[in-house]
C-alpha cells in the first residue's frame, strides 16, 4: 500500500526487536533504510537480513546520547544517501525496579537513552529537514507513558516525556512542513515479553479488548503510515497500538 | 567575496527576498518577514559561512542586515 520509493528512513536502535520490524516494513515499502545501533555485529546481521529479503539497507554504529557523534553521523548519511525523509526515534531501554529500590543510575540511564537520545536525534535531523521543508519524525513511546506502571517509574517518565516532547516539536516544526508524531505500543511480543510466564501473558491478554498481544509488525505498520503521504494532515499525535488497552 | 556581500547572499537565499530589499536598515522580522525559526537558520548559516560561533546572548543584537554585517565585521576583523 504505502510505497516509499526514493525515501531515506533513519531508525535508531533498529538492529533487533520492534526497531528491526520497523526497518523490515520500510524496506519492503522500497525505502532506503538506515539502521543505527550500538553493536556492530548486530547491525551487520540486520543489514544483511534486509538485503537478503531484497531491501535497500545500510548500517551505522551510533550512540543516540552522543550529540556530536549523531550530528556527524546524520551529515554523513545525508552526504552518502541524500536528505533524510523520516526519522524513527526507537532506541530505548528499561531498567525496572520498584521506586523504593530504584537507583539513580537506573533512572538516569533510562532518561538518557529514551528521552535525551530522542531530543538529540530530533534536533540534529531537524537541521536537515528544515532546509528540505519536509519530513516526518516518529517517536516510539509506550502505553506505559500514558497509563504508568508499577516498577517502571523511570521508563514511564521517559515515555510520557517523549509524548509531551512530540507535541512541542510538532508545534515548533509545523511551519517547515515537518510532522512529529508518537506511537505508543502496548503489550507486544518481543524478546522482552517472551521471558514472561504463560500465566502472566494470559492475564495481560484478558485486559486487552482485542484479546491478544500485538506483534512488532503491528507497530511497524503505523510507523509506515506516519512516514507516508497518507498521514499528511496528522502531527503532534500519539497513536496507541495496543489492541484497545488504553482507549478512552 | 567580502563579508557584506556574503551576508546579503545568505539573507537572500534563506529568506527568499530580492537584493533590493536587503538594505542595511532592513529588519529581518519586520521588513523581510522572517519568523523565529528563520532567524535561527540565518544565525546558523552565518556560523557555517564564517566559521564562528554566535552565542545565544548575541543573537538579539542581529536584528537588521546592517547589525549582522557590523557584528560579523567586528568578530572577524
Amino acid at each position: 500500500m504505502h510505497e516509499l520509493t526514493e525515501q531515506i528512513v533513519v531508525i535508531t536502535g533498529s538492529a533487533r526487536g520492534i526497531g528491526f520490524a520497523i526497518a523490515q516494513r520500510f524496506a519492503s515499502a522500497l525505502a532506503t533504510v538506515i539502521i543505527i545501533d550500538l553493536n556492530a555485529e548486530l547491525v551487520d546481521k540486520a543489514v544483511k537480513s534486509l538485503r537478503d529479503q531484497g531491501g535497500k539497507a545500510f548500517g551505522y554504529i551510533g550512540n543516540v546520547t552522543d550529540g556530536k557523534m549523531i550530528e556527524e553521523l546524520f551529515a554523513q548519511i545525508v552526504k552518502e544517501h541524500g536528505p533524510i525523509d523520516t526519522l524513527v526515534n526507537n532506541a530505548g531501554v528499561t531498567r525496572d525496579n520498584l521506586m523504593l529500590r530504584m537507583k539513580e543510575e537506573e533512572w538516569q540511564l533510562v532518561m538518557d537513552i529514551n528521552l535525551k537520545g530522542t531530543f538529540i536525534c530530533t534536533q540534529k535531523v531537524f537541521k536537515h529537514m528544515m532546509k528540505a521543508r519536509q519530513g516526518s519524525i516518529i517517536n516510539i513511546a509506550s502505553v506505559i507513558g500514558l497509563m504508568g506502571n508499577a516498577g517502571q517509574a523511570n521508563y514511564a517518565a521517559s515515555k510520557g516525556g517523549m509524548i509531551a516532547f512530540t507535541k512541542s516539536c510538532a508545534k515548533e516544526f509545523s511551519s517547515r512542513n515537518v510532522r512529529v508524531n508518537a506511537v505508543a505500543p502496548g503489550f507486544i511480543e518481543t524478546e522482552m515479553t517472551a521471558a514472561l510466564s504463560e500465566d502472566v501473558r494470559a492475564s495481560y491478554a484478558k485486559v486487552i479488548p482485542l484479546g491478544k498481544m500485538g506483534t512488532p509488525d503491528d507497530v511497524a505498520k503505523v510507523c509506515l503510515f506516519l512516514a507516508s503521504e497518507f498521514s499528511s494532515y496528522i502531527t503532534g499525535q500519539t497513536i496507541a497500538v495496543d489492541g484497545g488497552l488504553t482507549m478512552h | 567575496m567580502d563579508i557584506e556581500a556574503k551576508v546579503k547572499q545568505i539573507v537572500m537565499d534563506k529568506l527568499g527576498v530580492e537584493e533590493a530589499q536587503v538594505v542595511p536598515a532592513a529588519n529581518f522580522i519586520e521588513d523581510l518577514r522572517a519568523d523565529s525559526l528563520d532567524t535561527v537558520e540565518l544565525v546558523m548559516a552565518f556560523e557555517d559561512e564564517f566559521g564562528l560561533t554566535i552565542p545565544d546572548e548575541d543573537q538579539d543584537k542581529l536584528r537588521t542586515v546592517g547589525q549582522a554585517i557590523d557584528y560579523l565585521k567586528e568578530k572577524l576583523g
